[in-house]
């Protein structure tokens, strides 16, 4: 349990650290905001239209297949640990837990999903 | 024990007496403590931040055959902080349509996100910030952070580049997580353990020499992962202007290049760590605890060396072929690389260490020539598709 005080304590430090700088500089810095400042930048062109543009549909399908292949690989920590102690038997479940991930994979794949269309 | 060998504790046995004798309690007096450790190490790394620019400008000009920051201090030296007082004076300018408070936040998120990394290194045998048992999973968890921090830039800076910088970064950063987790598995199969300092020590032999193959693809990952060239598509100046932080200016840019840059030292700080055995080296860790902590300091150093050096030989390669080459040759390979050294493990258990040792070695270098040639001829194939054969006779005449 303590050992958690101390990451609590390296992320509230690690927090006040970049906090203050940026205070500090916001405290020294001048303020003189006008319109034509606080424009949308686009290299001297102006904004057509909405700024958030809809996104392409394939970074949804990447964030999916890394979700589950994230996930699944969490899962193979526990055997990896303790895999020097464990038998021959668990060692290959383990290999046919991953040969089922790399079958998804392979259907991912097969569908298309992985081209960039 | 003296001081040399664990000043950590020295200097902590030192403050308690100090702290309990002005009547704190002893609870109180631990955090304090620890709150001072953290403080310490936290200011020491934002000053090595500060030398890591100068660092890269001048490593960078150097493969670009400048000189680079030579006026103001010895060999500009004192560049970086001419640096930090033009970020503080400039006026903080938040764009019009931006989502302020996600706006402020990022560049705060990105630069805890690689400080708190600093918690689970160990520096020398006995000084770690947290001995966490699964400091590996932990690496990954904050490395998160860093990616939130960078689609809450994207999104809230009302800007096309911004966005669409964030998009790719997001999706690369995600994509190369796949084969980076699978390699900190096999340092774990190795040392039979998640935490860092339990991997440093396991490595009589580094465990580079047993897995080849896995130290290149974590470093592949890890650039990915920090988002620099060749995989720096995110940032293409030529396309995107900067990426997610086109804008952000002053201090806040500052967080992010600070950030950037304290990353990649830190993932070649993981890399030694991982691979490269960490604070050992002929011993010397044994000897003092300050020679430990050159030694990782050094080899980090060397790590983050590497990094630059790929990212200022390779050009930037586009998002398709990137996320391609992740998902249909990175992937797999690493997952195949995961299983073959599960199963040696399993296979040469009891085995005298030279024999495993080398076995393992050799099966590395077996796959990876396998997956070098079924790149190769598959990249024959497509080349061909769009060139056509190639002239056999043309060397002949010459």
């Amino acid at each position: 349990m303590s050992q958690w005080i101390y990451i609590g304590l390296f992320f509230v430090v690690g927090l006040i650290i970049p906090v203050g700088a940026i205070t500090f500089a916001w405290i020294l810095g001048p303020k003189k905001a006008n319109p034509i400042k606080q424009s949308t930048y686009e290299c001297g062109i102006e904004t057509v239209g909405e700024s958030w543009i809809q996104f392409k549909a394939q970074y949804y399908i990447f964030a999916l297949v890394f979700l589950v292949f994230d996930v699944e690989t969490v899962f193979l920590f526990p055997w990896a640990v303790k895999l020097s102690q464990l038998g021959l038997f668990a060692v290959l479940e383990g290999i046919v837990f991953i040969l089922i991930l790399i079958v998804g994979l392979v259907y991912t794949w097969r569908k298309g999903m992985l081209e960039w269309v | 024990m003296s001081f040399w060998n664990d000043p950590l504790k020295v200097a902590a046995d030192w403050l308690m007496g100090i702290f309990t004798g002005w009547g704190m309690p002893e609870i109180a007096a631990q955090i304090l403590i620890g709150f001072l450790g953290v403080l310490i190490l936290i200011s020491l790394l934002m000053l090595l931040d500060i030398f890591l620019v100068w660092v890269e400008r001048k490593v960078v000009s150097r493969f670009q055959d400048r000189i680079g920051p030579n006026r103001v201090g010895p060999f500009g030296l004192i560049q970086p902080f001419a640096d930090i007082i033009k970020l503080i004076i400039k006026e903080d300018i938040t764009p019009g349509g931006a989502d302020k408070v996600v706006y402020n936040i990022a560049p705060m998120l990105s630069m805890m996100s690689v400080l708190i990394l600093w918690a689970v290194v160990p520096l020398a045998p006995r000084i770690i910030g947290v001995d966490l048992n699964i400091g590996a999973l932990y690496i990954i968890a904050a490395g998160a952070i860093g990616t939130l921090s960078i689609i809450m830039a994207g999104w809230s800076s009302n800007n096309k580049f911004a966005l669409i910088g964030a998009f790719r970064q997001v999706a690369v950063m995600v994509s190369f997580e796949i084969p980076m987790l699978t390699m900190l598995l096999i340092p774990t199969i190795f040392a039979g353990s998640m935490g860092l300092n339990a991997i440093t020590e396991k490595q009589d032999i580094w465990f580079v020499f047993l897995a080849p193959l896995g130290a290149l693809i974590f470093l592949i990952a890890a650039i990915a992962e920090l988002g620099r060239a060749p995989f720096d598509m995110a940032e293409g100046e030529s396309e995107l202007v900067a990426g997610y932080n086109t804008e952000y200016s002053g201090m806040k840019f500052g967080m992010f290049y600070a950030g950037e840059l304290l990353h990649a030292f830190t993932f070649g700080g993981f890399w030694s760590i991982l691979f490269f055995g960490g604070y050992r080296f002929l011993g010397l860790e044994q000897v003092n605890a300050f020679l430990a902590i050159a030694v990782i300091i050094f080899k980090a150093f060397i790590g983050y060396w590497i990094i630059m050096w790929i990212k200022y030989t390779l050009m930037r390669i586009r998002i398709d072929h990137m996320l391609g080459f992740n998902w249909k040759f990175l992937t797999p390979l690493s997952f195949t690389l995961l299983m073959v050294v599960a199963l040696m493990n399993a296979l040469l258990q009891g085995t005298p260490t030279w024999l495993y040792a080398s076995s393992m070695f050799l099966s590395n270098l077996v796959l990876g020539w396998i997956a070098l040639e079924l790149a190769r001829s598959y990249s024959r194939k497509e080349r061909e598709k769009v060139e056509g054969p190639k002239p056999v006779a043309e060397a002949a005449h010459h």
